[in-house]
């Protein structure tokens, strides 16, 4: 009974913290705030999609960046920050997207890709090589040779 | 090798496909991770009782909606007449989540703006909103005064709707206004379903 007493009283007393954190707009260190801005280019504004939260200024890219200097303050690294951003907003958030097993096409299409390309030149190329060109017939090589030494017009048809 | 001159045509109906397909997508509804998991809780306190809060703790047991809007949330107000109508049919209850009513507003300048003045003035804005447009549909609505609980359910636009079960655990997430249609077509259906697994 104490013990929920002391779980409401502390429950009550949360947001009253939370707002109070919020008085801090931007700190006045640099290096906090360097840290801030760098993680929070790698960050997807989910308002404005193709900007960052550190160059959009929706208001939740404002939330957000505070969020981020709020927990470096209390004492939480980049990994731990960005796992609290994904637990609420998914791998979206990243510009960077983990490897795993939905993001496999994403991360290793273009090699696929490259590979396949690659592949299909390299058949193409063999088979050139291996195709020889029959040999020209008395006739062809009558009218090839005419028209190397000029004394005949290109017909139509060997123009076309 | 004769229907080779069929292989461009190929190449363009692939990629028509992908394109048809990606055209029907909506970049906008970033699909939630908090599906499946238990609904962040808070206590905060509510719009309409002054002397009292509203935690997600107070409706364990019960299947609910939480429909986070604002006075400042011009979707809210093609959203808010289909929320009346369904409220007094609702099996079960709506709770508002008043998100950033005051500092939402971009209208507004908040600069230095004491806690107790803000949530007097976003109570006495929300409530009048609602009286102008068409009633308050909401058993009870919190007030999210920073937009902290918004973060903490993910909120990246208002409104947004969450279905949460009898275990609190957030089982949809509705993004953008509810319509009659989505009512109909999704979340009374799965409102239903929760209720009967019960």
């Amino acid at each position: 009974m104490l013990m929920r007493r002391v779980a409401l009283v502390a429950a009550l007393l949360l947001p009253v913290a939370g707002q109070a954190g919020e008085a801090v707009p931007v700190s006045d260190d640099p290096v906090l705030e360097e840290r801030v801005m760098r993680l929070s280019h790698d960050l997807r504004c989910l308002v404005c999609q193709n900007q960052s939260i550190a160059e959009s200024n929706a208001p939740l890219a404002v939330d957000l960046r505070n969020q981020v200097r709020e927990q470096f303050l209390a004492g939480k690294d980049e990994a731990a920050v960005v796992d609290y951003l994904v637990a609420r907003y998914g791998d979206f958030v990243l510009y960077l997207p983990p490897f795993k097993g939905a993001t496999l096409l994403l991360w290793l299409g273009p090699g696929l890709l490259l590979v396949a390309g690659a592949g299909w030149l390299g058949w193409r190329l063999r088979r050139r090589v291996r195709e020889v060109p029959p040999p020209l017939s008395a006739e062809e090589h009558a009218r090839a040779a005419a028209l190397l030494d000029g004394s005949a017009k290109p017909s139509q048809e060997s123009r076309s | 090798m004769k229907a080779k001159f069929l292989v461009p045509l190929f190449i363009f109906l692939l990629l028509a496909g992908f394109l048809g397909y990606g055209l029907k997508l909506n970049p906008r509804e970033v699909p939630s991770p908090l599906i499946g998991k238990p609904a962040p809780t808070f206590r905060v306190p509510q719009l309409q009782v002054e002397d009292k809060t509203i935690s997600p703790e107070d409706l364990k047991g019960r299947v609910w909606l939480l429909n986070v809007w604002a006075s400042w949330c011009i979707s809210c107000r093609y959203e808010h007449p289909v929320l009346v109508e369904f409220a007094r049919t609702s099996p079960v209850p709506i709770v508002g989540l008043n998100y950033k009513e005051v500092r939402g507003d971009g209208a507004l300048d908040v600069k230095g703006l004491d806690p107790v003045t803000e949530l007097a003035s976003a109570r006495q804005r929300a409530r009048q909103w609602l009286v102008e447009h068409g009633g308050d549909p909401y058993m009870v609505s919190a007030v999210d005064l920073d937009g902290r609980i918004g973060i903490d359910y993910g909120v990246y636009g208002v409104p947004e709707t969450f279905l949460i079960d009898q275990q609190g655990v957030i089982r949809y997430k509705h993004i953008g206004p509810i319509t009659r249609e989505s009512l109909r077509d999704v979340l009374i259906p799965k409102i239903a379903e929760l209720q009967r697994a019960s």
